[in-house]
């Protein structure tokens, strides 16, 4: 392991060029990966300030806090800005974006200026979004149900709609960025087979990103026009269908949920190997699974619509076709705990995250099970059962797993260490806060509470106190690493090249990389995952 | 490809610095072209989807609105487009093999198809606002009802034909604005001399969307204008 | 326990105990699963734990191993899937001579209307032991009928009807929530289902004052908009004879044959051009706009009265107009 002399001096991507010019006309892929980072963790506190006041609201069964509107509001607000803005970009736009080029040893993406726009698309979006938010927002729930939103809501639904829009297309060119750079631009002696499953995990996210958004985004614009025009194409008062809606948004926002796991997934089957010293347990099943999630997700839309008056056959049909998707996130699940057999392993941050997620997407992946039983279904579709589900994936597994892999390739992107003792006692407080907040709404979901509702029977009470106490503690697990990684990044420890002792190409250039990644064009002679062949860090990270 | 150390020059000024050579690069954009035109196929999609399925339920009121639309000017457009394909088609060819000026009177006379067809198609909108057939608040299905009085005709269900047909169409044709657009372009470079038989790509991955709008057109043709001409009962 | 820490609502229809008996395995699967995971990982992080001069033995994979782990629980999920199914399956169809209540939910109420003749604004009485139908639809955005206790959902949607039905096995008052975001007071289209014994039931629904039921109230509706003109009960009708009508198959004129439900005859009065019968001209008239909700349920019921023999609280179905009708406006 090289244990060269690091000086902060040495030319890197950070250092190169200074001014505001360089960072917001730079064509290079880390950069462009921190300003999403900055652009994301900007909209990720508006999320999750909407989602303390809901909280805070459902404190008491009245309602108290703020208005009935309002409060459709906030639940509406928090879901777009969740999953456009902060979800659907986080890992492919701030890790990908960085690691995608290093780890399979390019000098960039194949289109770094159209990396470059999709950003911009996507701060345009933001911008809209804002703009919406702060004038009033829309209040038609995430999904845009119509003819609520078509023909019956007061609110901004346009706005919240052009604005998605835009941001679809800022997801469907990283897509296409990444595609074709695996493909066509992986360094000499790197093949299919010896890449890192973070980059077949963003090769399949980017499959449905590019062939599931330009539906939402048609979607979206009928929606508009049809506002805007009082047309009829989903309103049953003008001959329209409002099932044909649901099947077209959920034909999008089923694989989106794909989207927002499969990084995560990637990231987790990077640090588990690192952090047991062994290579992954089954890397082709791995890495298969994770194209059989990318075509099944598109095959199970209407689970989502099972009480929505579709018939009966078709209820079957996508019930069971949601039962084989599960399977490969299960053989997931298994690699990982058969990878750290046999291992040796530490509990760095990185890793305490990784365990989290585990634990998390495996409780959250089973309840999808109770989901997909079409019995079970309709009892608790609609209510906090399906609110409880979906956070502890996207929470509980795909934000874990983009903390966990910020903390794991933290030094490479900054050439800083963070404080290894506030890393771990944060990843312990959002566990602790997260199962808090979101365990007891399972209950809540089963004994009937519905979603979406600014006020509740009293009998509900008990368990929502429960769920606003999770959530103050878990955020204050969030703002934790905000403030150590900025203390980091003048305060840290210089990182090394390979501080972990990971395996991959990243870990091979420096902390962080100069701006063309390496110094020579890497070629690779080796499998992935070579442990066998890495040493372990010589000693522990440095407690702060 | 070799290990050379990055900052080596290559000889193509038109290479981009992080791809290896030149051949990297020609793949690379060709591939981001045809994967780009997959999401378009998604995008176009959709509203396909919506069509067919009202069309299925409301047949009547589609019947009558498809033959409500000029199949001369659709087909007539529908000939130019086709023509501009070819000119596309030649042109790529005139690129391979270096003639300049060919290519360049080709690229303008697939823009002047281009600039045709969205002339043909303006007409017809023109037509159709006068006939009152576009969507929205003065939306009326009146002389449709008066033309076919053997079959019920219900308005609203004629605005959703009027809607999805202006929708697709007028989608359809910001593409094709958006292809005039980067045609200019071509056309501007391949006159200033940058399009060589070594380096030609920009003009094969413009052909290629070119193409693609043509399909889409080849597509909504019969879905919109031909298919149930036969005479209402 | 259960009262002071519930984990499921009280049971109280004969689908409740099949889908809680579901849940619970699920439950039970889910932490059988979840805690094995977490143990095997507990045990595999202490004893392999990181440990100088050891190292880790780099294991490929094992093809049988990924196998098994993909059969056995794609085979559990397969007998998940069955048995949800076969939940479903009974919760989606109502069984014959059902109790029929025809409801009409809009922002932010529940409407609800016995056969018998009684409304309810949200709230509905049904006796115990009995099936009850509910066939509904929205007159503006989609609602859901949820009911916890009896662990039904159905959405409400405009436009047409959609049904659910139950069998209350144990008296009581039940919330009846709205499931499905509807707008602003979507958490306070809140009501309740009054479970009574058989006799106070009767009770209740005698002391309502003498109202005419459903399907009579339909039979004028049908004679003040001049149905009876056309739709006769002979063959010189210009319209179909619609005795015995429901439930039979229709052939329509562009060859299509459908089934004469709750949702045909809705559309057919609303927009009749869409399913012409075969062997009819499409002239009748369009009644979009000129009938509410409520009286569209009315005339389902009376035309679904048609099918029974000339006794009972029906009447004779007499389709011969009585009076001159009123004309009704086209268009």
């Amino acid at each position: 392991m090289a244990t060269a002399a690091i000086t902060a001096e040495r030319e890197n991507y950070l250092n190169r060029e200074y001014g505001i010019r360089s960072w917001l006309l730079t064509t290079d892929h880390k950069r462009i990966a921190l300003l999403y980072l900055l652009s994301i963790t900007f909209f990720f506190f508006i999320g999750g300030f909407f989602a303390l006041l809901i909280r805070l609201e459902l404190l008491t069964p009245a309602g108290d806090l703020v208005q009935a509107d309002t409060y459709n509001k906030l639940f509406t607000m928090h879901g777009q800005v969740m999953v456009f803005f902060f979800l659907i970009p986080s890992i492919p736009a701030v890790l990908g974006n960085f690691l995608v080029p290093l780890m399979i040893g390019a000098r960039d993406l194949a289109f770094p200026r159209i990396n470059l726009l999709s950003w911009y698309l996507y701060i345009i979006a933001g911008v809209m979004m804002l703009h919406c938010i702060l004038t009033g927002g829309a209040d038609t729930g995430w999904t845009f149900y119509t003819p609520f939103s078509t023909a019956f809501s007061n609110t901004k639904v346009v706005e919240a709609g052009l604005a998605i829009f835009v941001s679809g297309f800022s997801s469907i060119l990283t897509g296409l960025n990444f595609v074709v750079t695996i493909h066509r631009m992986r360094a000499p002696g790197m093949t299919w087979s010896r890449l890192p499953l973070f980059i077949w995990a963003h090769y399949a996210t980017s499959i449905i990103q590019l062939l599931g958004t330009p539906v939402l985004a048609v979607t979206l614009l009928l929606v508009v026009l049809e506002r805007a025009l009082h047309l009829g194409i989903f309103d049953p008062t003008r001959g329209g269908d409002p099932l044909l809606f649901q099947h077209l948004f959920w034909f999008y926002s089923h694989p989106a949920v794909y989207i927002m796991i499969l990084p995560a997934m990637g990231v987790v089957t990077e640090i588990v190997p690192c952090f047991s010293r062994k290579r992954i347990f089954g890397y082709k099943f791995v890495a298969m699974s994770s194209i059989a999630i990318a075509v099944f997700g598109f095959l199970v839309w209407a689970h989502h619509m099972f009480v929505a008056g579709i018939s009966l056959y078709s209820a079957l049909i996508f019930s069971i076709l949601s039962y084989l998707v599960a399977v490969p996130s299960a053989i997931k699940v298994f690699n990982w705990t058969a990878t750290m057999y046999k291992g040796s392993i530490s509990f760095a941050t990185p890793m305490l995250y990784a365990f989290g997620f585990i634990g998390l997407f495996t409780m959250g992946g089973l309840t999808g099970l109770f989901l997909a039983a079409l019995g079970i279904d309709v009892h608790v579709t609609d209510t906090y059962f399906v609110i409880a589900h979906f956070h502890y994936i996207m929470v509980g597994g795909a934000v874990m797993g983009y903390l966990g892999g910020m903390h794991f390739w933290w030094p490479k992107i900054s050439g800083r260490m963070y404080p290894e003792f506030w890393g771990k006692l944060a990843a312990m407080i959002v566990f602790i806060g997260f199962n808090l907040t979101f365990f007891p709404q399972f209950i809540l979901g089963y004994l009937g509470m519905p979603r979406r509702y600014w006020q509740y029977p009293p009998e509900f009470q008990v368990l929502n106190v429960l769920s606003t106490a999770g959530s103050t503690i878990l955020a204050v697990g969030y703002l934790l690493p905000m403030v150590y990684f900025l203390w980091s990044m003048r305060y840290g420890k210089l990182a090394e090249d390979n501080p972990w002792g990971a395996s991959g190409l990243e870990w091979t250039t420096t902390s962080p990389p100069p701006t063309f990644n390496f110094d020579r064009t890497p070629e690779v002679t080796w499998e992935a995952y070579d442990y066998a062949n890495i040493a372990a860090p010589e000693e522990a990270p440095v407690e702060q | 490809m070799s290990n050379s150390p990055i900052a080596v020059e290559q000889h193509n000024p038109a290479l981009r610095h992080h791809f290896a050579d030149m051949e990297q690069q020609r793949q690379a954009s060709s591939l981001g072209m045809w994967v780009f035109l997959a999401t378009e196929v998604m995008f176009f999609g959709g509203m396909f989807c919506a069509y067919l399925i009202y069309r299925y339920w409301y047949f009547n009121e589609f019947a009558a609105g498809s033959r409500s639309l000029d199949i001369w000017l659709g087909t007539i457009n529908t000939a130019v487009l086709i023509c501009s394909s070819l000119t596309v088609a030649l042109g790529v060819r005139a690129a391979q093999m270096g003639k300049r000026k060919l290519l360049v009177v080709l690229l303008l006379l697939t823009i002047v198809f281009g600039v045709a067809f969205l002339g043909i198609k303006g007409v017809e909108w023109y037509t159709k606002f006068q006939e009152h057939h576009i969507p929205g608040s003065s939306f009326s299905a009146d002389n449709l009802i008066k033309e076919y009085p053997q079959i019920r005709i219900d308005p609203s269900h004629e605005q959703i034909f009027f809607s999805l047909y202006f929708a697709m169409t007028g989608l359809h044709a910001l593409h094709m604005i958006i292809g005039v657009g980067i045609f200019t372009f071509l056309t501007y470079y391949a006159w200033k001399g940058r399009y060589t038989p070594e380096y030609h790509n920009p003009v094969e991955i413009g052909g290629l969307y070119w193409h693609f709008v043509d399909i889409i057109w080849i597509y909504l043709f019969p879905l919109l204008y031909l298919i149930d001409r036969k005479p209402l009962k | 326990m259960h009262d002071t820490f519930p984990l499921w609502p009280v049971r109280a229809s004969t689908t409740a105990g099949s889908v809680d008996a579901l849940y619970i395995f699920l439950v039970a699967l889910g932490a059988f699963v979840s805690v094995s995971i977490f143990v095997m990982i507990l045990i595999f992080a202490t004893r392999f734990r990181r440990r100088k001069g050891i190292n880790a033995e780099q294991i490929e994979g094992s093809t049988p191993l990924e196998l098994t782990w993909s059969v056995i629980p794609l085979c559990i999920f397969m007998v998940i899937f069955v048995w949800g199914a076969v939940i479903y399956f009974n919760e989606r169809t109502p069984p014959r001579g059902a109790t029929e209540i025809y409801v009409v939910a809009k922002q932010w109420m529940w409407k609800l209307q016995h056969e018998e003749g009684p409304r309810e604004i949200n709230e509905l009485h049904v006796p115990v032991g009995r099936d009850v139908k509910m066939i509904m639809t929205s007159q503006d955005v989609i609602h859901s009928f949820y009911v916890p206790a009896f662990r039904i959902k159905q959405d409400v949607l405009p436009g047409r009807y959609t049904t659910a039905w139950f069998h209350a096995t144990k008296a009581g008052t039940y919330h009846l929530f709205c499931a499905e975001y509807c707008g602003t007071m979507h958490s306070g289209m809140i009501g309740q289902v009054v479970v009574m014994e058989p006799a106070q039931y009767e009770a209740w629904m005698g002391g309502g004052g003498a109202m005419g039921s459903l399907a009579s109230n339909g039979e004028s509706i049908f004679q003040q908009l001049g149905c009876s003109t056309c739709h006769r009960s002979d063959t010189q009708g210009r319209g179909p004879n619609l005795v015995g009508l429901f439930g039979k198959r229709v052939q329509l004129e562009d060859g299509r044959a459908v089934i004469a439900d709750e949702n045909y005859i809705r559309e057919s009065i609303l927009s009749p051009a869409a399913k012409v019968v075969s062997g009819f001209k499409p002239i009748m008239p369009v009644f979009q706009g000129l009938v509410s909700e409520e009286q569209l349920s009315a005339l389902v019921a009376y035309i679904k009265s048609l099918n029974q023999p000339p006794s009972g609280s029906a009447g004779t179905p007499s389709l011969v107009p009585s009076t001159k009708p009123q004309e009704p406006k086209v268009q």
